[in-house]
């Protein structure tokens, strides 16, 4: 009897599976495949509206142009009497994912859930959620100007009452986008198809995949090897070898994100204004650009961007590097270099501790540029490469000398929330450490109050005044969001805000 | 009580020890790591530009996290033994349930990384081991030194580069479909049938150079008569017995290769939980990896008692 050899059966047994692999390889070209390194961590909007929000399948009540401005979103109009009392008036013949229709009481319980949770809405002190005939009405403990702009941040975006469970927790993403969720895979996939109802212009592409892959290698391959057709988030090395990959149309766009370094304004070696204008000065941002980032643009020398004009001294000229002006203010402050070439004053030398994160993978690579820098000024810099939380960590228990981080102002397009949770009376757990301006405090409640916007501008220019020459946290280099975008693709453009993948206004090409 | 019956009442044992261990190891080392849980589990759920101390306190006191370390220990062991692994600190959601998703896609990556490894190592070892060339015998040593150096990182960029970019037969990274398998699962099988293929071929040089092999071929069955009838038992019980050492390397490739092909698997999960301090994921995610070691080995040995008819008879 013949029996064929078991090892050549196998063999056989496996050739079908490798040939059936190698066919459809083509079959979902027709998907948008959209690659970044967000994990998606959870249903709930404050934890992954950001992912929600930018693949268009959650919409929030107010959203922004490409210049900051607030334009309508789910709500059409808001006004404010007194910045204490706030009506929102909703748009209508929005519907849900699920075919029910949104409605003021299914708004109020949205935010009212969101309220209970952490997320930049706990700065307005919102006492009520009340629903009306045509919207919803808002009110305050205390005025807050900015309101609108906490309104499109991606935590307050808006589900449907089916999408929680009795205790309020998410249980199906069901929200009013363009794009709906077909299959979601924590922490890496979501797929989502086109909305029919949706209450915009229907977008051109009829299917989406987001992909977590926080890797930034795995991402520059997909985009090479054409397996995703929109990747997020390059690094500057990949930039350079993807521009000569044929098929691909890359795109940069500068983003209010900022990398600065936070300082502890109670070191000795970091307590006046002379001292922190020393570190500065000795700072070779130009070099930082070119060497890390490999932009020639990249220097920061305010902490807003010029983009953000209100927040932005345009007529303030940037400050070149000059350790000869940095040494003598450190000599002013009684510092002056030890034997060992370290700076000390009263036999104690100028040792400080930096530290900074890998999540963004430059960070620990400038730390080191800013350790190499300061010591050319005589600065002993120690860096301690950690989690991000270790900054909030130890900005609380008080023992940060420095920190290096990327602030992104742009979380809403009015920067003042993120201002005042910075700069605020106690400092911020991401901005001032041990450093407090009542001038600064005055000003924001100003801007809390006035809803004018030449008395908002002077008070805005104000304040970036106070923190430029204060310096109680210090700007390095700026954010550019990058983007590789298969050639295939027409009427990709990137969101300054980071809001949107802007996947509705895309459609395939010939 | 017969051999195998012993057997697999040692396994049982040896499987609660492992969950015992296990739970206890993971507890007191996500304890005492540096740095404060609250901050790092918020960081985990909100990003960590959303991170404050505001947060972080908001997540120390639903949690509980100031409690007593010793009743949370015994609540873990408590709730295990109803079979529940308690929901995660990041997501919310019941371990039990993530766990599922993630071991099925790590499972069908282990699966396919073996019987590659096998298919790829096996019959490279045979043929070396059979041959009288010396230099089939070196080049076989030289290929599997250098893939098992070489770290399962490397060679999955390797083979992307190879087959995703050069030639665009296979998609880099991602999931969902079967094309998607194939990389991660070569990239782990290359290292393994590195050893395999040379486990296999002393195995086969050991057989053919015995007694009984030559007298076969004596009788006159051709060498593939040979080869099936009396070689592929003989060599096989080595080379199934070496995978079960085998398995701390695939294990320790799952955890790397996972996050470079985007791979929605156990280990991938076990790092960023580690990462976010999420408790009941390290703890649920190591349980899973342990027991599932102690259950392959067992399946090891059944598979060589199988295999082996001197073990059945002793």
């Amino acid at each position: 009897m013949h029996r064929p050899p078991p090892l050549s059966l196998l063999c056989r047994l496996l050739l079908v599976p490798l040939l059936l692999a190698a066919l459809p390889a083509s079959a979902d070209d027709d998907r948008l495949d959209v690659v970044a390194p967000w994990e998606i961590n959870s249903l709930d909007p404050v934890q992954s509206g950001l992912i929600l929000g930018r693949m268009q399948v959650a919409e929030t009540l107010i959203d922004s142009d490409d210049t900051g401005a607030l334009v309508p979103g789910l709500a059409t109009r808001w006004q404010s009497p007194d910045a204490t009392h706030w009506h929102l008036t909703l748009r209508q013949g929005v519907h849900f994912h699920d075919g029910t229709p949104m409605t003021p009481k299914s708004v109020a319980a949205s935010l009212e859930r969101t309220l209970d949770r952490p997320g930049v809405l706990a700065q307005a002190d919102i006492l009520e959620v009340t629903p009306t005939d045509q919207g919803v009405d808002l009110v305050l403990a205390q005025p807050f100007a900015a309101l609108p702009a906490l309104l499109s941040h991606y935590s307050t975006q808006i589900l449907a009452p089916a999408a929680y469970d009795n205790d309020g927790q998410v249980t199906r993403i069901i929200a009013t986008g363009p794009y709906q969720v077909t299959q979601l895979a924590l922490p890496q996939r979501l797929d989502s198809t086109r909305f029919e109802a949706y209450w915009g212009k229907a977008p051109a592409i009829a299917t989406t995949r987001y992909l977590a892959a926080p890797r930034s290698e795995t991402r520059t391959l997909m985009a090479q090897s054409g397996d995703a057709d929109l990747v997020f988030t390059l690094d500057p090395v990949s930039l350079a070898r993807l521009r000569m990959t044929p098929g691909l149309a890359l795109f940069a766009e500068p983003i209010p994100r900022t990398v600065a370094l936070k300082l502890n304004a109670t070191h000795p070696g970091l307590d006046t204004p002379a001292l922190r204008h020393a570190i500065s000065l000795g700072i070779d941002r130009d070099g930082i650009a070119q060497g890390i980032l490999r932009r020639s643009d990249a220097a920061a020398h305010q902490l807003l961007p010029p983009s953000m004009a209100r927040w932005h001294l345009s007529d303030r000229a940037p400050e070149a590097r000059n350790l000869d002006r940095a040494r003598q203010l450190l000599a002013s402050e009684g510092w002056t270099p030890g034997p060992d070439g370290i700076l000390s004053r009263n036999g104690t030398r100028l040792a400080l501790t930096l530290t900074t994160f890998a999540d963004r993978p430059e960070l620990p690579v400038i730390a080191t540029a800013l350790q190499a820098q300061l010591r050319e000024l005589g600065m002993d810099v120690q860096v301690n490469v950690g989690n991000a939380s270790e900054i909030p960590a130890s900005h609380q228990d008080g023992s940060l000398n420095m920190a290096l981080l990327g602030r992104n102002y742009g979380l809403v397009p009015d920067p003042l929330p993120t201002l005042m949770q910075d700069f605020g009376p106690t400092g911020g757990d991401w901005g001032a450490m041990n450093w407090s301006s009542p001038a600064l405090q005055d000003i924001f409640t100003e801007l809390t109050r006035h809803t004018d916007p030449a008395r908002r501008d002077a008070l805005a220019q104000q304040a970036a005044t106070l923190l430029a020459d204060e310096r109680p946290v210090i700007p390095v280099v700026s954010y550019m969001q990058t983007l590789a975008a298969s050639s295939r693709l027409e009427g990709v453009s990137l969101d300054p805000f980071e809001r949107s993948y802007r996947l509705a206004d895309m459609r395939w090409g010939d | 009580m017969p051999p195998l019956a012993m057997s697999l009442l040692q396994r049982v044992c040896q499987a609660g020890l492992v969950a015992w261990v296990v739970g206890t190891l993971t507890f007191v080392l996500t304890r005492t790591l540096p740095g404060d849980m609250a901050y790092r589990i918020a960081a985990g759920r909100y990003g960590h530009e959303q991170v404050t101390a505001a947060a972080a306190e908001a997540v120390r006191a639903e949690l509980a996290l100031e409690g007593s370390a010793v009743q949370a220990y015994l609540q873990w062991f408590g709730d295990l033994a109803r079979g529940d692994l308690g929901r995660s600190l990041v997501s919310g959601q019941p371990v039990a349930g993530e766990l599922q998703h993630l071991l099925g896609h790590s499972a069908q990556l282990a699966g396919v990384a073996i019987v590659m490894a096998l298919l790829i190592g096996v019959p490279f070892g045979l043929a070396s081991g059979l041959s009288r060339h010396r230099l089939l015998d070196r080049l076989g040593l030289a290929l599997a030194v250098a893939m098992r150096s070489l770290p399962p990182f490397v060679i999955g960029l390797g083979l992307i580069m190879l087959f995703s970019i050069t030639l665009g037969w296979l998609p880099a990274a991602g999931s969902g479909h079967l094309t998607h398998l194939w990389l991660p699962a070569m990239a782990l099988a290359l290292g393994l049938a590195a050893v395999s293929s040379r486990v296999t071929h002393h195995a086969m040089a050991r057989v053919a150079a015995s007694p009984f092999y030559a007298f076969a071929r004596q009788k006159g069955l051709s060498a593939r008569q040979a080869l099936y009838r009396h070689g592929l038992r003989n060599v096989s019980v080595p080379v199934v017995a070496y995978l079960g050492v085998q398995l701390i390397y695939l294990m320790e490739g799952v955890v790397v290769i996972e996050s470079l092909f985007a791979w929605p698997g156990i280990g991938h999960a076990l790092v960023h939980a580690v990462v976010a301090r999420d408790v009941p994921m390290i703890q649920g995610t190591a349980l899973v990896l342990g027991l599932g070691f102690v259950l392959l080995n067992a399946l090891v040995d059944l598979a060589c008692r199988g295999l082996d008819p001197l073990r059945q008879t002793s």
